[in-house]
């Protein structure tokens, strides 16, 4: 008839902070020494992932260096520092002499399932995109990602003309992607039949990106011309 | 010694066979289901799996006696939480394409139930080795269930095995199989195998004690 028959043992509040808080200790002790140790390879992982996208759309590049194309106009090399604001990031292709080849850049736009980001290539000699790298995607397998492999499709952007208007504020022509079979103008890309939401996110991706890179980039290409 | 040998051995066997954790528990389904395209990517999920199951056990052995229960599935969280972050880290320092391949699914391993499952009904109540024993065989239990959806899948639905065309250029693949209704329908065969293999062995093991009566 005691009262200790029914009254349940209280663990103290002490013993539950403190392990909690050796827990955390342990824990936060070990996840600050991973990211310690993996830092650089990460890193250098990223850089050579890059690298890899951009040799991809101009075989005969041997280097890149990445610069930043300036809202005010202006490019200004992308060090270390921080990011300028409106700012965006393109890498110049260098061949083994140091002579330009070409100029890659990121564009982004609505695929079927995700975003689709792409890495495109720019060649100021022609005016054109000679060509694209996929920086991720979600297409659907065997359908939206025919965009890698679809040779109709890749050969409308061997050589799609991204030519400025007179007064280098846009393109002279907007890049439209048109259904399959149906492309008569050199900035149009010819769509592949029943994958047309993935090839228009990457006709739009290109677009988008070309016009506000390019204005800013071509008055400028003196610049990035030779490889310092 | 030689008691402690079997046991030991019956520790991992357990999650091997008697208690697969796919095909017997049906744990781990998110992971199961979406990450296995192809074989590469079931198999890196499952050393990842792996590697957080096993040293959050071995943790959580090690810290069962100073853990008062009603803090314990914080901690087991916050343990779990951090081998996770180690093995994030690990797989982009190792791999970009396999990181992008594995996606989110990397991140979701905090909460595959079978770590948590096996922190709270296996390595909370046993000495650190016997736990960390019970979660190798778990992992290779499981990793054994990954891989047997990944090969059928990336044979089926690309004609590869671990990247290897295996068909030539001829072959159709089967692309239903590398999305996700392939996944449920890899995994329903191999249940349906399973259990037929259980049922066979009920009624030899039915009709030898008939025959023994």
């Amino acid at each position: 008839m005691s009262a200790d028959i029914t009254a349940p043992q209280i663990t103290p509040t002490a013993a539950m902070i403190r392990t909690l808080g050796l827990v955390s200790t342990i824990c936060g002790l070990i996840i600050v020494g991973a990211y310690l140790g993996t830092f650089d390879a990460v890193q250098a992982n990223k850089r050579l992932a890059l690298e890899r996208e951009v040799f991809k759309v101009f075989p005969a590049a041997r280097s890149m260096t990445a610069f930043h194309a300036l809202p005010a106009g202006g490019v200004a090399a992308a060090g270390s520092g921080e990011v300028p604001a409106g700012s965006v990031k393109f890498y110049a292709a260098y061949d083994e002499a140091g002579k330009l080849v070409g100029v890659a850049a990121e564009g982004a736009a609505k695929g079927y399932a995700d975003t689709v980001r792409i890495l495109f290539g720019y060649v100021p000699d022609c005016q054109c995109v000679t060509g694209f790298g996929v920086v991720a995607m979600r297409e659907t397998p065997g359908i939206g990602d025919k965009i890698l492999t679809d040779a109709d499709f890749r050969a409308s952007l061997k050589a799609l003309d991204v030519r400025l208007n007179a007064d280098m504020s846009a393109l002279a022509n907007e890049v439209r992607t048109v259904k399959h079979g149906t492309k008569t103008k050199d900035w149009e890309v010819d769509a592949i039949a029943g994958a047309t939401i993935t090839s228009r996110a990457v006709g739009k991706a290109i677009n988008e990106a070309a016009q506000v890179l390019l204005p800013r980039l071509v008055p400028q290409l003196d610049n990035v011309k030779e490889k310092k | 010694m030689s008691t402690a040998a079997p046991r030991t051995w019956d520790e991992f066997m357990e999650g091997i066979w008697r208690q697969n954790p796919v095909f017997v528990m049906a744990l781990g389904m998110c992971p199961m289901l979406a990450v296995t395209v192809s074989a590469v990517n079931a198999l890196s999920m499952g050393v990842a799996t792996a590697f957080v199951l096993i040293c959050s056990c071995g943790l959580v052995s090690l810290m069962r006696k100073m853990v008062p229960k009603e803090v314990r599935i914080a901690t087991y969280i916050v343990i779990i939480a951090t081998f996770v972050t180690v093995v994030d880290y690990v797989i982009q320092a190792v791999s970009l394409a396999l990181y992008d391949a594995l996606g989110a699914f990397i991140q979701l391993i905090v909460v595959n139930c079978i770590i948590l499952g096996r922190a709270e009904a296996h390595a909370s109540k046993n000495p650190p080795w016997p736990a960390m024993v019970n979660a190798a065989g778990m992992s290779v239990g499981f990793a054994i269930g990954l891989l047997a959806l990944g090969v059928v899948r990336e044979i089926l639905g690309a004609g590869t095995l671990f990247g290897v065309s295996l068909f030539g250029a001829d072959f159709q693949p089967w692309v239903i199989m590398l999305l996700p209704p392939g996944g449920f329908f890899v995994l329903g065969g191999w249940l349906l195998l399973f259990s037929w293999i259980e049922r066979r062995k009920q009624r030899r093991v039915a009709s030898e004690v008939a025959q023994h009566a």
